[in-house]
C-alpha cells in the first residue's frame, strides 16, 4: 500500500520539536566574527563621504571597493549595487560592512555617513520610471465596451506585507583554503545565491558553495534577498579570512527586507443586464521600490491573474510596476495575484450591486469552465471554479445568510480565484531543472536544490519517491540541498515543488524501479554500489507561450479556490472581525492531507492578517512600524474558524494528480472579507480594512 | 551581581529596607520586577541604564488585603494575581478586565501593577481603571512613606513625581461606589497596544478616564460634569470631544480615537444604565 494521499507524520518533525534542528544563528564555527551592515538614512540622495569614529583593532570593514567581481546584486538584472558606491536610492540601502568578534564591541562602534538628501519618489503613480510593463490584449475592449447595458468602473488598492517568518534573515559565510566561500543560511533558493556571489566574487562556480540551514520560514521573503546578506558576509569572510556570522534582528529584517508590493488596479468593466461580462479594462500598477529584484515576474503574475476566474470576449490588461525610492518589494506568496484579485474581486462585488443581482449569481454566469478561453487565449482544458463556487455555496449556507443578515452587523461575502502552479509562461522549459535519486547503503536519497521551509518538501517529495519507486517510506532521506551535492532543481518558489520536482522525481523513480528489477534499493547497493538517476522537466504535451506577444498556455495548470468569509461587525470601534471562513480548494490531489490542510489554513491566516489588521507604515521611504509590537498580526483570536474543504481532481501531468497549492489560499480572504463588509453596508476598496478605514466607511453605510 | 558575559549590574536586595538603602547610595538604579517593559527596551537599545534593581524577592509587595473600606494592591501584585484575587473581583472589577487585556499569559503572570504604573506610558491598560477609582500611590523612600493621589502621580509623557531614591510600595484604593465599566480598543484581539481604552463608573457622579489619547493618562471633568448635570449622552459626546486633543501616530489616527472615545461613552452609558 502507497503512503501518497496519506497524513504521514513530517519528517523534520522530530528534530524541530526536539530541538536538535539547527537553524543559521545556532551554527558557530572556530574563529568566528560577528557582522553588522552600515545603512542609509535618507530615501534619495548622494554619499559624500563616511567616517570611522571607533578603534579599528579587531574589525574588518568592507565597503563597495573590496569588491573582486561586479558591484551588483544579481537577480533578473544587475541594478542593484550590493553596497552603496555614491548613489542612494532607498532608505536602508547597504552601505559598509563591520566584523569583530565581540558583538558588543561590533554594535557600539560608530559610523557617521555623509548622505546629501534628493528628492524622492515615492508616490508610484506619480513615478517617472518604471521597472517593467505588460501588456495583454484580447478581443476589441472599445467594442465590447459600446455594446455593454452598463460600465462599472473602480479602483482597489492594496498595501505592503511583511512574511514575519519566524526566524528572521541570516547567513553564515565560511572561506574556503581553495580560496572559495562555503554560505549557511536561511533561504529559499541555494542556487539563486550561487548565482549572485559567482557575479559578485568574480570566483569560477565550484569554488562559491551553499549549504541551506534548517528554515524557520519564508513565504518567498527568503527568495533574493539572501543573496545579499550572502554577498556581504561573503565579503567580510574572504577579507577577513575567517568564518563570518550575519544575522539580522526582527526591526533590521523588517526595516531593510522585502515587502508584499502594494497596488492599485482599476477597472472598467461593460456588463449587460443579465449579468454577462462584455469587456474588461485593467490597470496594473505595483510599486517595485528602487530596485528591479523580481518586480517583473511578479507584475507578469499578476497581470495574468487580473481577470479572475471569468470569462470575457473582449480584454485589456495593462500593467506596471513603478521605481520609487523605497526598499526593494519582492517575493510573497501569491507573487501579485492576491493583489489582482482582490481589485477583481471587490470589483464583480460592485457589478453585482450594480445589477441588483446575487453576488454569487453573476459569477456562476461567467465562470470559467472547461474549454473556455483566457485573455491569453489559452484554451482551459478543465476548470473546477464552478464546482468550488458551489460547494462554498452550500457549505456556508451562502443563500440562507445573505438573506437572514441583510441589514444586521453580520456580513457574509466570497471570493472566487484561480492560482497558476509553477514558473510563469516558459519559465519551467527555461529553468530545465534536474532531479537525482542516489541509491544508498539502507535505500535512496532524494538530490534536489528545493528546501524545506515548513512547507512540508521533504515529507511530501519523499512520499512520491517511495510510491513510485515502490519502496517503504523510511527508506528514502531527503538530502540537505548543498549545490556541491545537489543538481539544480530549481527554486523553491510559485508553489511548483510537488508538482514540478515532484514530477521530475515521479519519473526518475519509476526509470530507478525499472533499473533496479526486484531489488531494494539497498540491496542493490550492496551489489553494485551507487546508482544514480537523474531526470529532468519535460513540460507537459502541447503547451505554447510567446513572451513577445504575452499569448498562449500562461501555466500549465490552475488550482481553484473559493472562500465565504462571515465577518462580525462593531460600530463602537468599527473593527470587523472574522468569524467564519469556508476555504474549498482544488489542487488536484493531496499528496499529504494534514499538510495540504496547513497550508490552506496557513495561507488563509495570511490573508486574514492582510485583509484587516497588517500594515506596514511608511514615512519618508521608511517602514516606521519596523517591529512585531506595532506591526500586528493575527492571533489565534483574530483567526476565525476555517473549514477546509479539499476538491480533488486529479491533474494527469502532476505526480499522483498533484498540483501546486502553496499560493493559492492567499488569495481569497482578502477580497472575501471585504466583500462582507460590503454585505453590511460598508463600501471598503482598499486593504487592509483597518478599522480606521471602516470609520471612513461607515459614514456613507447604506 | 556581574557576570562575565554582561555589562549589566544587577542588585538583588532581599528585604524593602535593603532595597530602599540601595536606591539611595547606590542609585540611580532602574527598578524591575518582571521585566516585561525593561526586557522589551534593552533589546530596542532605548534602554540605557547600566544598574538595576530586582524586586521580585520582596514577596510582602506582593500581597492584595484589605483595610477597612480601602483595598491595598501590593506593588509586585501581577496582572494574574489581581485576576485571581477574590477581593479585587469583588470590588475593582474592572481592574481584572483591565489585567485579563493586558498581554498574553505570560506577560499576565510576570507584569505587576506597579511595573505598569512605574513604565508610565498612556496606553498602560490598568491606568484609567486607577484614575476613575480615585486610586493613591503609595511612595516609600529609606526615611520612610508618602501618598500621593494618583491624578497628581504624572507630571508628563512618561514622567511622574516618582523620585530616584523612591520605590512604589502599593496602591490604596477607596471603595468604588457604582457601575464599573472597562474597554481596551487595540490592534487586534489580543496581545495589543491600545489605540484608546476607557475605564468608567456610573455613579450621580459619573467618572471617566481614557488611555492613549493625551501624553498621560486623563480623567475628563467637563465631560463627567456633564453626565452628572443630567444631559443627555449626545451633549457629552461633544464634550468628549472638545475635551481631548489624541494625535495621529503609528498606531492610529486622531480622528479615530476621538470618535470611538466617543462612542465608547455612548457604549458604557447604555450598558450600566
Amino acid at each position: 500500500m502507497g503512503v501518497v494521499g496519506l497524513s504521514v507524520p513530517r519528517v523534520d518533525g522530530p528534530a524541530k520539536v526536539g530541538g536538535m534542528a539547527c537553524y543559521v544563528d545556532d551554527l558557530v564555527f572556530p574563529g568566528m566574527l560577528h557582522a553588522r551592515t552600515v545603512r542609509t538614512s535618507v530615501p534619495r540622495g548622494r554619499l559624500s563621504g563616511i567616517r570611522l569614529d571607533f578603534d579599528p583593532a579587531g574589525f574588518t570593514v568592507v565597503d563597495w571597493r573590496d569588491i573582486p567581481g561586479r558591484n551588483c546584486t544579481l537577480h533578473l538584472t544587475d541594478d542593484q549595487p550590493c553596497l552603496v558606491q555614491e548613489d542612494i536610492r532607498h532608505v536602508a540601502e547597504p552601505v559598509l560592512l563591520l566584523a569583530h568578534e565581540d558583538r558588543d564591541t561590533l554594535w557600539s562602534a560608530c559610523v557617521q555617513l555623509m548622505e546629501e538628501r534628493g528628492e524622492p519618489v515615492l508616490d508610484p503613480a506619480a513615478a517617472s520610471h518604471d521597472h517593467a510593463h505588460v501588456l495583454i490584449s484580447d478581443g476589441d475592449v472599445e467594442r465590447g465596451l459600446r455594446a455593454s447595458d452598463l460600465v462599472v468602473e473602480g479602483e482597489y488598492r492594496t498595501g505592503a506585507q511583511e512574511h514575519v517568518y519566524i526566524e528572521p534573515n541570516g547567513i553564515v559565510a565560511v572561506p574556503e583554503a581553495n580560496g572559495g566561500v562555503t554560505i549557511h543560511g536561511s533561504l529559499q533558493c541555494p542556487y539563486y545565491v550561487h548565482h549572485a556571489l559567482v557575479n559578485l566574487l568574480g570566483l569560477p562556480g565550484e569554488l562559491v558553495r551553499v549549504v541551506p540551514s534548517e528554515n524557520g520560514g519564508g513565504f518567498g521573503g527568503k527568495e533574493d534577498y539572501p543573496s545579499v546578506i550572502a554577498g556581504h558576509a561573503a565579503l567580510l569572510a574572504l577579507k577577513a579570512k575567517r568564518p563570518v556570522k550575519l544575522v539580522y534582528d526582527r526591526a533590521e529584517d523588517m526595516l531593510a527586507t522585502t515587502k508584499r508590493h502594494p497596488s492599485v488596479v482599476r477597472h472598467r468593466t461593460g456588463v449587460m443586464k443579465d449579468g454577462r461580462l462584455v469587456a474588461m479594462v485593467i490597470d496594473v500598477v505595483l510599486d517595485g521600490g528602487a530596485y528591479v529584484t523580481l518586480s517583473p515576474v511578479v507584475l507578469s503574475r499578476a497581470c495574468l491573474h487580473a481577470q479572475g476566474a471569468y470569462r470575457c470576449p473582449n480584454v485589456r490588461i495593462n500593467g506596471r510596476a513603478a521605481m520609487t525610492n523605497t526598499p526593494p518589494n519582492g517575493a510573497f506568496r501569491g507573487f501579485g495575484a492576491p493583489q489582482t484579485q482582490f481589485a477583481m474581486e471587490v470589483h464583480m462585488d460592485r457589478i453585482a450591486e450594480a445589477l441588483a443581482m446575487d453576488p454569487a449569481k453573476l459569477r456562476l454566469r461567467n465562470v470559467l469552465r472547461a474549454g473556455d478561453r483566457t485573455a491569453t487565449g489559452q484554451v482551459l482544458s478543465d476548470s473546477t471554479a464552478e464546482i468550488v463556487l458551489r460547494e462554498a455555496m452550500k457549505r456556508s449556507g451562502w443563500r440562507r445568510k445573505r438573506v437572514a443578515w441583510k441589514g444586521t452587523n453580520r456580513g457574509i461575502g466570497l471570493a472566487l480565484f484561480r492560482h497558476g502552479a509553477g514558473f510563469t509562461g516558459s519559465g519551467e522549459v527555461r529553468l530545465a531543472s534536474r532531479c537525482t535519486l542516489t541509491t544508498t547503503e539502507r535505500g535512496v536519497r532524494i538530490r534536489v536544490a528545493n528546501t524545506e521551509i515548513g512547507q512540508g518538501t521533504c515529507t511530501a517529495l519523499s512520499q512520491i519517491v517511495a510510491d513510485a519507486l515502490d519502496v517503504p517510506m523510511d527508506e528514502v532521506t531527503f538530502s540537505v540541498p548543498d549545490t556541491a551535492d545537489v543538481p539544480n532543481s530549481g527554486p523553491t518558489v510559485a508553489s511548483r515543488t510537488v508538482m514540478v520536482v515532484g514530477g521530475i522525481l515521479e519519473r526518475a523513480a519509476t526509470a530507478m524501479r525499472e533499473q533496479l528489477g526486484t531489488l531494494s534499493p539497498a540491496e542493490h547497493f550492496a551489489r553494485h554500489g551507487e546508482t544514480n538517476v537523474t531526470r529532468e522537466h519535460e513540460p507537459p504535451p502541447g503547451l505554447h507561450w510567446d513572451d513577445q506577444t504575452y499569448r498562449g498556455d500562461a501555466y500549465g495548470t490552475y488550482g481553484w479556490g473559493c472562500d465565504v468569509a462571515e465577518v462580525e461587525y462593531d460600530p463602537v470601534t468599527y473593527a470587523a472581525r472574522a468569524v467564519k471562513l469556508t476555504a474549498v480548494q482544488e489542487f488536484g490531489r493531496p499528496v499529504n492531507p494534514v499538510l495540504a490542510r496547513g497550508q490552506i489554513e496557513g495561507g488563509s491566516a495570511q490573508g486574514v492578517g492582510w485583509a484587516l489588521i497588517e500594515e506596514v507604515v511608511m514615512k519618508d521611504g521608511a517602514m516606521t512600524n519596523a517591529q512585531l509590537t506595532n506591526y500586528a498580526i493575527p492571533t489565534t483570536l483574530d483567526m476565525p474558524r476555517v473549514e477546509t474543504v479539499m476538491v480533488e481532481n486529479p491533474y494527469p501531468h502532476g505526480p499522483f494528480g498533484a498540483k501546486g497549492l502553496g499560493e493559492l489560499p492567499m488569495n481569497g480572504p482578502g477580497p472575501a472579507i471585504v466583500n462582507a463588509l460590503r454585505h453590511v453596508g460598508l463600501d471598503l476598496r482598499q486593504l487592509p480594512a483597518t478599522p480606521e478605514r471602516v470609520m471612513e466607511a461607515a459614514r456613507g453605510r447604506a | 551581581m556581574r557576570t562575565a558575559l554582561s555589562r549589566l549590574t544587577l542588585h538583588e536586595p532581599r528585604t524593602l529596607a535593603a532595597a530602599l538603602k540601595l536606591m539611595r547610595r547606590a542609585g540611580p538604579l532602574v527598578p524591575v520586577a518582571g521585566c516585561t517593559d525593561v526586557y522589551v527596551q534593552l533589546q530596542f537599545g532605548t534602554q540605557p541604564a547600566l544598574a538595576y534593581v530586582d524586586l521580585s524577592r520582596l514577596s510582602p509587595l506582593r500581597k492584595i488585603r484589605r483595610q477597612g473600606d480601602v483595598l491595598v494592591i501590593g506593588a509586585l501584585a501581577t496582572f494574574t494575581d489581581l485576576i485571581c484575587s477574590r477581593l479585587v473581583r469583588k470590588s475593582l472589577p474592572m481592574l481584572v478586565a483591565a489585567s485579563r487585556e493586558i498581554g498574553g499569559p505570560q506577560i499576565q503572570h510576570r507584569g505587576t501593577i506597579g511595573g505598569n504604573i512605574a513604565n508610565g506610558s498612556p496606553a498602560g491598560d490598568s491606568l484609567p481603571v486607577f484614575a476613575v477609582a480615585e486610586a493613591v500611590v503609595v511612595l516609600a523612600n529609606a526615611d520612610g512613606e508618602r501618598r500621593v493621589p494618583f491624578s497628581a502621580f504624572y507630571t508628563g509623557y512618561r514622567r511622574s513625581v516618582l523620585q530616584s531614591d523612591e520605590l512604589i510600595v502599593a496602591v490604596e484604593i477607596p471603595a468604588v461606589e457604582g457601575a464599573q465599566w472597562f474597554r481596551k480598543v487595540g490592534t487586534r484581539a489580543a496581545q495589543a497596544i491600545s489605540k484608546v481604552v476607557m475605564a468608567a463608573v456610573r455613579s450621580p457622579h459619573p467618572r471617566i478616564a481614557l488611555g492613549s489619547v493625551a501624553p498621560t493618562v486623563v480623567r475628563l471633568p467637563q465631560t463627567e460634569a456633564t453626565l452628572a448635570s443630567g444631559a443627555g449622552i449626545a451633549e457629552a459626546q461633544r464634550v468628549l470631544k472638545e475635551e481631548i486633543r489624541p494625535i495621529d501616530d503609528l498606531r492610529s489616527t486622531a480622528a479615530y480615537r476621538l470618535q470611538v472615545s466617543a462612542n465608547l461613552l455612548e457604549a458604557f452609558w447604555e450598558t450600566t444604565a
